[in-house]
């Protein structure tokens, strides 16, 4: 029976949260109450519910923990197709359900790469009949993520690819990024970019200064990614293109993000969670968890970072999620591969620079909610009647102990491994059906 | 058996050169394009010999491949009794290295009247037009200008619709490389049209409000109401790469299939320079539709021709 049906049969499926703390960042709101669910949209919300549930539906008693809108990440890698041995879109909807997202927006990286219309399809089609979140795919800016010759964005953005990116690599060739910004334009479509001139860190692997020195590691300079995002800034001032900068690592980037915003350049960036709670110091004795693409910089850059998701001028916070295998990361420091899965850990990780930095439960949550939604032109993200209902559930508070092995990702190389959390997922809807539970009922 | 007489009588045009649209007044255009029907009504005769260029010699110099504009301007100048010799530059000397002011020297010396020159750089033809003291016209030079493609069109456009003024012209395609783009906007703006560019911003020139013209970058809103739909040539290599990224995605949103012809006014006409790329800039059925004008071009580039040439014949020197 469709959902439109039952609704007509008086056998709509209602679930009730009542004796929640509701936080809305699209909203401001900041406050005690209750929120129905009817036939997978929010129907009603507010402090009027709090106590009250209708007979019909089912109630779940938040116990005055968090319902917020779920997480939205938007930037998942994956290996599907190609490399499932490290992920699947279902393990990935699987480890996001479990992380409180409730859409990931995959990256094309893949083999092949998504840069045509049957690919963008497949994705859909696969994550439709195997995932348990939303699931969005960015496509490539460039054929075979080449940085030569731009792709269908057009015929793409209309099958449904959510955004334009190149991926792990930056577009080298000036000349090719302005034509793709120019070109994009004209389709509304957004550029999400990685910045890093791919000159200037050529064989290095972790960040430029003293600990790479130390380490006897080639170094990637702050550089190469400022150089790289201020070009891109200026060619956004040419074009008019809209521009996201996928993952920013430093505070000079962050200084040049503010004066494009400053001069109302339709530019906004991101970072990763692992650049606002780790640092470089944190590699060690060689650790290659945490080997990143950017890598993990200074401590006073993770703090500017912090600051900047304060202030607002970083929109967006991602997960970064990178599944790598064994095989690729227990190699020598500068041989392993790149990349921390993120997606199970992304909130709990979060919560630290609410617990500990003092950055706002509000202004937090609307880095992986209402910002991201806005960006890619998402309905979700938000908790207001006729919103989808895409929720999450959290104790602020509950600590626990992550164990990389009791992760849902395939693939097992978290930075956060053994690392003490204080914030627990309880529960995960995705249009009205619950995704995730904590504890997990018993499988009948 | 010639006829003596000129196409007709008299006309003012007091140019020794046709290099650029640019400089060319709303009265110069109009007395070409009234010399050119009278031309296309020669044309549709079985004598088409007329001796106005009896005497003189025309050299059609071409540094670039040319099917239509050479064999144009050769039927051109030999309806009106010129000696016509035409310069196949793939086995000139130009390929043993001469340069472009050597050329038009040695050119030079053997007295031509008039040289018909196309050239792959903007400003080439200007730069040999200095050099030579002949009559030099313009058949085109790289994105710069194709003024006898600007005069055809625009005589096409009148015996089709009866008038230039107030119709709705939308140029359609690559118009960053287009010399026919930039030579058409200037006359049909000249001549009172409105004229509207549609492209993808790759495929546009830097601010190209500053021509006078109405933007689109969308080419179902771009043809609402339009009269003319002049569609462009998309050059082969520029089919995919950072420009365009594919034939497929430049035919669905650039290319003129029915249901984009359907926004434009019902009696709306097509045109096309040509050489088609059809299914690339152009439905194939459209191509050959009876709103097409394609073929009334061509007729019309020898007509124009012939009045260019004579109109600037009438400035040579005659002793």
């Amino acid at each position: 029976m469709r959902a439109t049906d039952k609704k007509k049969a008086g056998t709509a499926t209602r679930t009730a949260f009542i004796n929640a703390r509701l936080v809305d960042p699209a909203t401001d709101r900041d406050e005690p109450g209750g929120l129905l669910v009817v036939e997978g949209e929010i129907a009603d919300l507010g402090p009027h519910l709090r106590r009250n549930a209708p007979e019909d539906a089912e109630v779940i008693d938040c116990k005055g923990h968090v319902l917020a809108p779920g997480l939205i990440d938007m930037q998942v890698f994956t290996g599907e197709p190609g490399a499932e041995h490290r992920e699947t879109l279902k393990t990935a909807s699987l480890a996001a359900a479990a992380g409180g997202v409730t859409t990931i927006v995959v990256m094309p990286d893949t083999n092949p790469v998504i840069d045509q219309v049957a690919l963008v399809d497949f994705i859909q089609r696969r994550a439709r009949d195997n995932a348990v979140v939303r699931v969005h795919t960015m496509a490539a800016l460039t054929k075979g993520l080449e940085g030569k010759e731009i792709t269908e964005i057009g015929l793409l953005k209309r099958a449904g690819a959510i955004a334009f990116t190149n991926g792990k690599n930056s577009v080298a060739d000036t000349k090719v990024m302005y034509n793709a910004l120019l070109y994009a334009k004209d389709f509304g479509a957004l550029i999400v970019h990685h910045t890093e001139d791919p000159y200037l860190s050529q064989g290095a692997c972790m960040n430029a200064g003293h600990v790479a020195a130390r380490l006897g590691l080639p170094g990637v300079p702050k550089a190469a990614e400022t150089i790289i995002l201020d070009r891109d800034i200026r060619l956004v001032e040419i074009t008019g293109g809209r521009y996201h900068a996928a993952a920013i690592s430093c505070r000079e980037s962050l200084d040049i993000i503010r004066t494009a915003k400053a001069a109302k350049l339709p530019v906004t960036c991101g970072v990763s969670i692992n650049h606002v709670t780790l640092n470089e110091n944190d590699i060690g004795p060689y650790r290659t968890f945490f080997k990143l693409r950017p890598p993990l910089r200074a401590e006073e850059d993770r703090a500017a970072l912090v600051q900047g998701i304060a202030s607002g001028d970083i929109d967006v916070i991602v997960s970064s999620h990178d599944p790598q295998d064994a095989d690729v990361k227990r190699r020598p420091f500068a041989e392993a591969a790149d990349g921390a899965i993120g997606l199970e850990t992304l909130l709990s990780a979060a919560l630290r620079l609410h617990h500990t930095e003092g950055v706002s439960l509000t202004v937090l949550l609307r880095a992986m909610t209402s910002n991201p939604a806005k960006l890619l032109g998402l309905p979700t993200g938000r908790l207001e009647k006729g919103a989808p209902a895409d929720l999450v559930l959290f104790d602020l508070n509950q600590p626990w102990v992550v164990d990389r092995e009791a992760l849902r990702s395939r693939s097992k190389n978290s930075p956060f491994d053994e690392s003490k959390m204080q914030g627990r997922i309880l529960l995960t809807m995705v249009a009205g059906d619950i995704v995730y539970q904590y504890p997990e009922p018993p499988r009948v | 058996m010639t006829s003596a007489e000129p196409i007709a009588e008299s006309i003012s045009f007091p140019h020794r050169h046709l290099l650029t649209c640019e400089n060319l007044t709303a009265g110069e255009i109009t007395a070409l394009l009234d010399l050119a029907d009278k031309a296309a009504e020669i044309n549709r005769q079985v004598n088409k010999k007329r001796d106005v260029l009896r005497g003189r010699t025309l050299i059609n110099l071409f540094f670039e491949a040319s099917t239509r504009t050479q064999s144009s301007f050769e039927l051109a100048g030999k309806r009106l009794g010129a000696d016509v010799m035409n310069m196949n530059v793939s086995t000139s000397s130009v390929q043993k290295g001469e340069t472009l002011i050597d050329t038009a020297m040695t050119l030079n010396a053997m007295r031509p009247d008039i040289i018909v020159v196309r050239h792959y750089a903007a400003g080439a033809v200007e730069l040999l037009a200095q050099k030579v003291d002949c009559s030099v016209i313009n058949a085109g030079d790289g994105a710069h200008q194709h003024p006898t493609q600007a005069l055809l069109d625009a005589l096409t456009i009148r015996r089709a619709k009866g008038r230039i003024e107030g119709l709705t012209v939308a140029i359609c395609g690559d118009i960053l490389h287009s010399r026919v783009a930039r030579s058409n906007i200037h006359v049909l703006n000249t001549l009172g049209a409105r004229v509207r560019l549609v492209a993808p911003s790759t495929l546009l020139p830097a601010e190209p409000e500053r021509f006078g013209v109405e933007v689109y970058t969308d080419m179902w809103k771009g043809l609402e109401g339009a009269d003319i739909i002049m569609m462009l040539r998309l050059q082969r290599e520029r089919m995919q790469g950072s420009l365009v990224p594919s034939v497929r995605e430049y035919f669905h949103f650039f290319g003129l299939d029915h249901e984009k012809l359907a926004r434009a006014k019902p009696d709306a006409l097509v045109m096309h320079p040509g050489p088609m790329n059809r299914g690339v800039e152009i439905a194939s059925t459209i191509a050959d539709h009876s709103r097409s004008l394609i073929r009334e071009q061509v007729e019309m580039g020898v007509a124009v021709r012939m009045a260019v040439l004579e109109a600037l014949a009438r400035n040579l020197p005659n002793s």
